[in-house]
């Protein structure tokens, strides 16, 4: 088998492994209150990382500053102004490319 | 148990929608990047429909492409997905029926379809999950054959700005969670763990870690 398939199997095994891991821990139990407190804050918390990885993260690790910080602002600004999602993620990505056209 | 939900597959199909378009013109370049990669084209197309998750593709390709070996390849895929770990233990209450019922659904978690899943008391929904699930691993494989078969005619996503369009997706998402304040804090210690890893660590760990702000919910006396 060559490389490239052993590396297909390897990470989707993995990566389903992975996926499934929570839903069959938690399957048949709810978790104590403190757990289930945590739990629903889980999301918050990743969702912020996920904001800063993703605005800012470089292609192999580290900080990377470009045309999507604007507009992750533009985003920003749309959702004070209580735009709708699909509003909010346009003016993100159609700034991000009008700063790309014009530096 | 869970209080019933009043939204429809079809309610997530159509909230993922947007991001659907952004999924399929990633998913052109996965299979563009793969296929330069020497990975063929049958195989960026597998790995879409079964790792499906964007990130650990792009770096698994990347890496084979560039020489960096089979096992660099494969640990920087396995790091990025860990965050499917948290994710998973988020969301594990919108699963129900028997463990493979439930280990198959959980396969339509990614970024995207959970995030759009969360409901404003906590909870992830499994219609929306579903729905939006399917509908990103539609169009990111769709895209994926496309690049992967006639990559010539593509257009740089990056050109459009769609990038952008994911931290302001999860921004949205986050935007409608913080209303309460040990969530607002869960939320900026997430962030601020990740800013501070970001520099030392490789990607994927900053993610993991900083789910471990969920711990300042737990604090709280229930």
């Amino acid at each position: 088998m060559s490389a490239v398939w052993i590396c297909v199997l390897v990470v989707g095994l993995a990566t389903v492994a992975i996926k499934a891991a929570g839903p069959l821990l938690l399957a048949n139990h709810s978790p104590p209150p403190r757990a289930q407190a945590a739990l629903e804050h889980l999301a918050p918390a990743l969702l912020a990382a996920l904001v800063v990885t993703q605005a800012l993260g470089g292609d192999n690790g580290g900080f990377a500053v470009d045309a999507r910080l604007a507009g992750l602002a533009a985003g920003a600004a749309a959702l004070l102004l209580r735009a709708p999602l699909l509003v909010v993620i346009t003016a993100a990505a159609v700034t991000a490319a009008l700063v790309r056209l014009i530096t | 148990m869970h209080p019933t939900s009043s939204r429809t597959y079809l309610d997530g199909v159509r909230a993922a929608a947007p991001i659907g378009v952004a999924a399929l013109a990633f998913g052109l370049s996965f299979g563009v990047l793969a296929r330069s990669a020497g990975m063929g084209r049958i195989a960026p197309v597998v790995m879409s429909a079964t790792t499906f998750a964007g990130s650990a593709q792009f770096a698994a390709a990347s890496i084979l492409g560039a020489g960096g070996g089979l096992v660099t390849a494969i640990v920087a895929a396995v790091l990025l997905n860990l965050r499917y770990g948290p994710i998973g233990l988020s969301a594990a209450g919108a699963f129900e029926g028997r463990w493979w019922k439930r280990a198959v659904t959980a396969q339509l978690v990614v970024d995207e379809s959970w995030a759009i899943a969360q409901r404003d008391d906590g909870r992830t929904d499994r219609h929306l999950l579903v729905g939006a699930g399917l509908l990103l691993l539609v169009t990111w494989t769709t895209g994926t054959a496309i690049g992967a078969f006639a990559g010539d005619l593509v257009a740089d996503p990056e050109a459009l700005g769609l990038d952008a369009a994911f931290p302001a997706l999860f921004l949205a998402l986050l935007w409608s969670q913080v209303r309460e304040r040990s969530k607002l804090l869960a939320a900026l210690g997430g962030a601020a763990i990740a800013l501070v890893l970001m520099p030392f660590s490789g990607p994927g760990v900053p993610i993991v870690v900083a789910s471990l702000a969920c711990l300042i919910g737990g604090r709280r006396s229930v």
